[in-house]
């Protein structure tokens, strides 16, 4: 059978976090009730005037900077026009040949390797109206329209066709997330849709340099959709291969439930968008200081501040990855550092018992019941002695399912460690005396046999003993 | 002749234009005069010329990001044809 190349390419929406709509003065407030974040500009009434909104260009620019982008001197909008009622004015305001910015990249890292994938190109559009269908869309007769959304500023994302297999794609997306979101131009939040993503993807024959026939996957709605529905698509455009056909270009949606793509009907997006320069806008033409400004203000991006954590904070390049992918994240483990200054035991707190709590409870570390000073304080109390690792353990637990403070979790619930040296005597005689076959074991060369006996001794104490003196008492009581 | 019969079907169905037999000769027939004299146009020389975005001498028509109140629903409905749940309701399209 032939071997193929996987080549992907993702086209990446995202909506800007500005007050107002990109054309119109309209909030752009996420929900509500239908049709009550409109306007007669958005709304595509006759004899109203679109404005480009100012904070729109930046933001667009400040993305574009942040993924290593050109801006354009000139700059301009078009119109795509195609029927539907997604849009009240029978066309999106989007950009066509001019837009704000092309030709940058972004690094990824995937099994310890740095690859780069380029991005074509940048621009600026208009959201669409959204369409609620009665009943299933293939039976309902009608759709009910709410041009809330309609008019919220989108940028548009276009990658090379550089990837490829899927991880790398979900890789990609995860980074580009991750970066957009430093720069504060929006939240890019999957769920609520302010960041979408469709997938383009061909495969060829391995020694092959031309690109194959694609096919296009909308409706991915997270990442693992995204990873799942082109790991079904390649599975689906081999087997096509392989049989001697032919893939059709088409745009084919991702079903979640069913775990395949599904070709979506052509006449749905009949692709002859008849672009032209929308004469209700006037160019822009890019001031140079403007875009200078825009690149100075740029916070410290995930790659520099991954640099950093490795370089001054001496963390494994595993450990700086984790924690930069996201800025809250990042944010909430130096603010743990600058409370307790050792990097890496914060990182393994963050890293192993926060996420595992944040996952298993969906929550955001943005509201995580932890602060940062909490955590420290937790770990001063292991410092001094007052709880074992083992105890910490449970106290964070209690911590995260409460929002209490280390030490009344302590106090009240008498976890204090024992490390007074006499009590700890009489319980190891107590276990000594109840397991005279592990005793002999020990003696006769069982090594074992002593983490038996400790476990023992921790479990008579409810694990508050000090671990390193039941050990040392141990020993001692077997010589 | 450029622009065909079947071209003019295809921007009729694009457009949502019904158009009759009669309709459809006589569209083709314009629309292909007109490209006939953009093909006259395109014998001059407009090498020295920048391609023109806009008719209008301006640039850089931008606004601040303020808000505004939005119409009140009753006002944002008060054209549409049909209304649920304060929603235009539209015939479904696909």
């Amino acid at each position: 059978m032939a071997q193929y190349e996987t080549v992907i390419g993702l086209e990446v929406h995202i909506e800007l976090k500005t007050r107002s709509k990109v054309f119109c003065d309209s909030t752009t407030e996420f929900g509500g009730d239908p049709n009550t974040h409109v306007c007669p500009v958005c709304l595509g009434l006759p004899g109203t005037l679109p404005v480009v909104n100012k904070t729109v260009v930046e933001y667009a620019i400040r993305a574009a900077l942040a993924i290593n982008c050109s801006i354009a001197e000139f700059s301009k909008f078009d119109r795509k026009n195609y029927y539907y009622p997604d849009m009240p004015k029978n066309y999106q305001i989007s950009q066509y040949d001019l837009p704000i910015a092309l030709g940058g990249y972004l690094d990824i890292e995937l099994d310890g390797d740095t690859r780069r994938v380029g991005i074509t190109r940048l621009h600026m559009e208009e959201d669409t109206g959204k369409l609620v269908h009665q009943g299933t869309i293939t039976t309902t007769p009608f759709s009910l329209v709410d041009y809330n959304r309609a008019g919220v500023p989108l940028i548009e994302i276009v990658s090379e066709p550089d990837m490829r297999s899927p991880e790398e794609a979900r890789r990609y997306l995860e980074k580009l997330k991750a970066i957009i979101q430093y720069t504060g131009v929006s939240d890019c939040k999957m769920e609520e849709g302010s960041l979408r993503c469709d997938a383009n993807i061909s495969l060829r024959p391995v020694s092959s340099t031309e690109l194959g026939t694609k096919t296009e996957i909308k409706n991915l709605n997270s990442f693992r959709a995204l990873q799942r529905a082109l790991s079904y698509e390649i599975e689906r455009q081999t087997k096509v291969l392989g049989e001697g056909g032919r893939i059709v270009q088409e745009t084919r949606t991702w079903d979640e439930g069913k775990g395949i793509t599904l070709p979506l009907r052509s006449k749905e997006f009949a692709h002859d968008y008849r672009y032209f320069p929308d004469p209700d806008l006037v160019p822009m033409i890019i001031d140079r200081e403007w875009v200078e400004d825009i690149r100075s203000s740029l916070p410290e991006l995930p790659d520099d501040r991954r640099q950093r954590y490795i370089g001054e904070y001496g963390l494994p390049e595993y450990d700086a990855t984790i924690l930069t992918d996201t800025k809250e994240l990042a944010d909430y483990f130096e603010d743990c550092v600058n409370a307790y200054p050792n990097p890496k035991v914060v990182s393994n707190w963050v890293m192993g018992d926060l996420t595992r709590l944040l996952n298993s409870g969906a929550v955001d570390i943005t509201e995580c019941s932890i602060g940062p000073e909490q955590l420290a304080l937790l770990l001063q109390l292991m410092d001094k002695g007052t709880i074992s690792g083992k105890i910490a353990k449970a106290v964070f637990e209690e911590m995260f399912a409460t929002g209490k403070d280390p030490e009344v979790i302590v106090r009240d619930k008498g976890l204090v460690q024992i490390s007074d040296e006499g009590a700890i005597v009489a319980i190891v005689d107590e276990i000594l005396a109840g397991n005279p076959k592990s005793v002999e074991d020990f003696r006769a060369g069982k090594e074992k046999a002593l983490g038996f006996l400790v476990g023992q001794v921790m479990k008579a104490t409810k694990g508050k003993a000090n671990p390193d003196l039941v050990n040392r008492l141990l020993k001692e009581k077997l010589q | 002749m450029i622009i065909s019969e079947r071209d003019v079907e295809q921007l009729a169905f694009l457009s949502r234009l019904d158009l009759t037999a009669e309709d459809k000769i006589a569209y083709t027939k314009s629309l292909n005069a007109i490209l006939d004299y953009l093909d006259m146009l395109n014998r001059l020389d407009t090498d020295t010329v920048e391609p023109a975005a806009h008719v209008l001498p301006l640039k850089n028509i931008l606004r601040e990001d303020k808000l505004q109140p939005s119409l009140d629903k009753e006002q944002a409905l008060a054209n549409a044809p049909e209304e649920e749940e304060g929603a235009f309701k539209v015939p479904r399209i696909v």
